[in-house]
């Protein structure tokens, strides 16, 4: 049976525990679980931030994690994945974004996380902005993030 | 066709979304581009740096030189920051 990704996107916060024991309860061909959790900093580039506002594009967002998630699951044998993105008004200590890869091994597990934060990082349409006493500002892009995702193209 | 703006590039425009209906000669993003950039200050302050401006075509990613012809929506941000 393919394996489907399960891709939310949403306002509300989610529990990371819960997310993992959904992909494997009551499975015995699960041998490995990854999951990357991305949380909040209370800093930017050494300013501390009372909030991030994430921006994002509805409809696309879905399809971008989609294809990305499909590519994932065509590359590595999982049989889990989880995608979850939030939007909106996030603080510092909360979560961003949730990934969680099932495998009967390690390395597959390791590998389509890895590969797939690295695509959310640089393909998927979302926005930051800070918040700090200096008022609102977006948050630029790193160049690093990019040399990150490229690594993953086949050649 | 319609057009949506994200992140700082919705603040400079001003606006989220609009319809727009660009004459023939237009026939990329990237000349899409330059004909918003002339309409006002504020399109043009968006589209200041052309090669910065990221785009997509119905809710998937294109260069400057995809067609526009038979785009249903076609949407201009920064680089993504998420994740």
């Amino acid at each position: 049976m393919a394996t489907a990704a399960t891709i939310r996107i949403q306002e509300a916060d989610f529990d990371v525990a819960q997310e993992i024991a959904a992909l494997s309860k009551g499975r015995t061909d699960i041998g490995a679980v990854v999951s990357f959790g991305g949380i909040c900093r209370g800093s930017e580039q050494g300013e501390p931030i009372a909030a991030l506002t994430l921006e994002h594009y509805p409809g696309m967002a879905e399809a971008e994690i989609g294809r990305h998630a499909d590519e994932a699951l065509a590359r590595w044998p999982l049989q889990g994945l989880t995608i979850i993105h939030r939007f909106g008004r996030i603080a510092p200590g909360e979560n961003i974004v949730l990934v969680v890869t099932a495998s009967a091994h390690r390395q597959a597990a390791f590998e389509a996380a890895e590969f797939l934060m690295d695509y959310l990082k640089t393909n998927a349409p979302f926005w930051k902005r800070e918040e700090s006493a200096r008022g609102t500002s977006w948050i630029e892009a790193q160049g690093h993030d990019d040399a990150a995702a490229a690594r993953w193209t086949k050649s | 066709m319609k057009l949506k703006y994200f992140a700082w590039v919705r603040e400079r425009i001003g606006k989220a979304e609009e319809t727009v209906e660009p004459p023939a000669e237009v026939r990329t993003v990237g000349e899409l581009i330059g004909w918003l950039a002339a309409r006002d200050d504020g399109y043009a302050h968006a589209f200041e740096k052309p090669t910065v401006i990221r785009a997509a075509i119905d809710h998937a990613h294109v260069k400057p030189d995809a067609a526009i012809s038979g785009a249903r929506e076609i949407a201009f941000f920064p680089p993504m920051t998420g994740g």
